[in-house]
């Protein structure tokens, strides 16, 4: 209560004017409880009011455009306040996500890889709630190309804080200390057929390697179970999927067959842990124009997910309970 | 590192009000001889001991002019980014004007330093872009009309330059937009629709490069020297919708086709000739640069971020806040 109290403080005494960027909606979201000296009457009311305060001021930043973004379009505040929110309830009520290994990820920069699957990338969401509300991390992943072509996904993308998956783009936000994560199987992992579940795919050209090598991070192998049961793809219309510019167009026992409400994921029990950083000092920053070494660790990390994915799929036990 | 400095100084474009302001400030510098400002119209402000001479750059008179004077110093701010003549015009002046003025550089001995004023444009705008674009990065998806497209060509003829004459301090400045109470581009207009469009699913990153800061640097360049290439642009990105918030400007998603098709009838018959296809991609895909090479070159930073750029602009313009802000209150 206490701490709860002094993080408010600020809170109570801000006007819009003075620290607009700093985040307040997640404090509105848990202020449920907190109430100060001046309320303690009527503490319902003084919490409710200052619910209703904060939140038209956050209205306020918000329609005068009050906000800052970096260079990649992060916006925190939108992020916080009402992304991470809707992939919250996801989250803690339909997935009942657990963790394991969050004290692996490191403070600094970091390469974070893991499994992709899920049909849609429900899984990155997923990844980003974990991090933000259990290791305080803000992790920025690298996205398909098409993503950011798509209306509406491409920019809620970018204001999640999520960009292109190239190495300019990786190495930059590598060298401002950020916790970076990809998903080096990309559209073959996320949309790889039901029977294939579990399975890794190939980990793409390994570029990942060389952006950890030249960066000098470490690489988090993180393991995402519970995913391949949300929308079990069982067929792929290749003929539409060509026609509509998309990678695959997914067959699954609800959709299309279920309209619109095919569209829900199935409620599948979620586990995702992060494993022992892997440090690659062993080898110098050289090493990433060195295809050979480039590849065995490619198949190392791979191993290792791989590894941690089969580990971890046992002790979760059955999919949906 | 203040070389042998510009004795008699060349401005292009100096009726446009990029080098009008230039050439102003040129001529306040007690180091610099002479400056002799060029143009196809005369300026419309006074330029103070700045001798105009109105030739066209796509002509050998040009050439006339260097060598007569002695001229060893050229800023080259001709490039003509909004479309107030048709677009054929644009890319004669712009193109073949460039080609004139090299040519002439070139052959003239006392040319010593070439200034040249690009765009950020030269990148174009993709969604396969990385965040940010460095001096060496090369486009992703090339511009492929426009001005845009004349800019890069430019800066290949000012690279073919470059080899030819190893002796020539040559720069090439790639601003991002410029924005400020004096500015009439394209964006400016495009700012001032009753009901400003925009792309329905994108919010475009944009970076501003403020009219002072744009003018320093150039400043800077010409007097001391710093070869290559660099990218202006202030600190900082705003997305379009957080600029037009700012501004108070009601704005309206529309999907990009009939954001074309509205682009192209506004050219076509309100005159609105800057709603060019470049300038549609920019608000779609935006683009933002870095601007690291420059500070470090010129150990200075932009006075203005894009955010105050942007908040200089939209004061000047007397743009408020909007209606549903106001009724929230400012407290």
């Amino acid at each position: 209560m206490n701490n709860a109290r002094h993080r408010h403080d600020p809170h109570d005494s801000d006007d819009a004017e003075t620290g607009a960027r700093v985040i307040r909606l997640a404090s509105v979201r848990d202020n449920g409880g907190a109430e100060d000296d001046t309320s303690r009457e009527a503490p319902e009311r003084g919490s409710l009011e200052r619910g209703i305060a904060s939140g038209l001021a956050f209205l306020r930043r918000r329609l005068s455009g009050d906000y800052a973004v970096d260079e990649f379009g992060f916006d925190p505040e939108f992020n916080s306040a009402v992304l991470l929110p809707l992939a919250r309830a996801l989250y803690e009520h339909w997935f009942r996500v657990d963790l394991e290994g969050v004290e692996n990820i490191p403070d600094g920069g970091a390469l974070l890889v893991a499994n992709h699957s899920g049909t849609i990338p429900i899984d990155a969401l997923m990844l980003s709630v974990a991090l933000h509300d259990h290791a305080d991390r803000r992790v920025r992943l690298l996205g398909a190309d098409l993503i950011y072509q798509v209306p509406l996904l491409g920019h809620l993308s970018r204001k999640a804080g999520h960009t292109l998956a190239c190495q300019a783009d990786a190495a930059r936000l590598l060298a401002k200390g950020e916790l970076v994560g990809v998903f080096p199987e990309g559209f073959k992992g996320v949309g790889k057929p039901f029977s294939e579940r579990y399975k890794l795919q190939r980990f793409g050209r390994g570029g990942f390697v060389g952006t950890a090598l030249r960066a000098g991070v470490p690489i988090v192998p993180c393991a995402i179970v519970g995913a391949e049961e949300i929308y079990p793809k069982i067929a792929d219309l290749r003929p539409l999927a060509r026609l509509l510019g998309l990678p695959y167009f997914p067959i699954t026992p609800t959709f299309p067959l279920l309209g619109p409400a095919g569209l829900v994921p199935l409620p599948s029990k979620w586990l995702i842990r992060f494993g022992e950083p892997m440090t690659l000092d062993e080898y110098d920053a050289d090493t990433a124009d060195d295809p050979m070494t480039l590849f065995d660790i490619t198949d190392h990390v791979r191993e290792n997910v791989q590894h941690m994915l089969d580990d971890a799929l046992l002790r979760r036990g059955p999919a949906f309970l | 590192m203040p070389a042998a400095a510009a004795r008699v100084v060349l401005v292009t474009g100096v009726s446009r009000f990029l080098g009008a302001r230039v050439a102003n400030t040129l001529q306040a510098d007690p180091g610099i001889e002479r400056v002799i400002g060029v143009d196809t119209v005369a300026p419309d402000v006074p330029l103070g001991r700045t001798e105009f001479v109105r030739v066209d750059i796509r002509t050998p008179g040009i050439a006339k002019i260097i060598e007569s004077a002695g001229v060893d110093t050229v800023v080259h701010l001709n490039l003509v980014t909004s479309a107030s003549a048709s677009r054929a015009k644009a890319k004669e002046l712009n193109v073949i004007g460039t080609m004139q003025l090299l040519a002439a550089c070139q052959r003239s001995p006392d040319t010593r330093k070439l200034v040249v004023r690009s765009s950020a444009a030269v990148y174009g705008s993709s969604p396969m872009d990385p965040a940010v674009f460095g001096e060496w990065d090369e486009p992703v998806d090339p511009p492929k009309s426009g001005y845009a497209k004349d800019a890069v060509e430019v800066e290949g003829y000012v690279r073919g330059l470059t080899r030819r004459r190893s002796d020539l301090t040559v720069s090439v400045l790639r601003f991002a937009n410029f924005l400020g109470p004096g500015v009439d581009s394209p964006l400016t207009r495009y700012m001032h629709l009753p009901v400003v469009p925009t792309v329905l699913g994108f919010d475009p990153r944009l970076q501003f490069v403020h009219e002072d800061d744009g003018v320093e640097v150039l400043r800077r360049i010409t007097v001391e020297d710093h070869p290559g290439c660099y990218n202006v642009a202030g600190d900082g990105v705003l997305l379009l919708s957080q600029a037009l918030r700012r501004a108070g400007r009601p704005y309206l998603p529309v999907p990009s086709p009939s954001l074309s098709v509205l682009g192209d009838m506004g050219r076509r018959f309100a005159g609105l000739t800057g709603f060019s296809p470049e300038l549609l991609r920019w608000l779609t895909y935006g683009r933002v640069i870095d601007t690291a090479a420059l500070e470090d070159e010129l150990s200075w930073r932009p006075k203005y971020s894009s955010e105050a750029a942007f908040a200089d602009f939209a004061a000047a313009q007397g743009f408020g806040h909007g209606p549903l802000t106001t009724l929230l209150g400012r407290g």
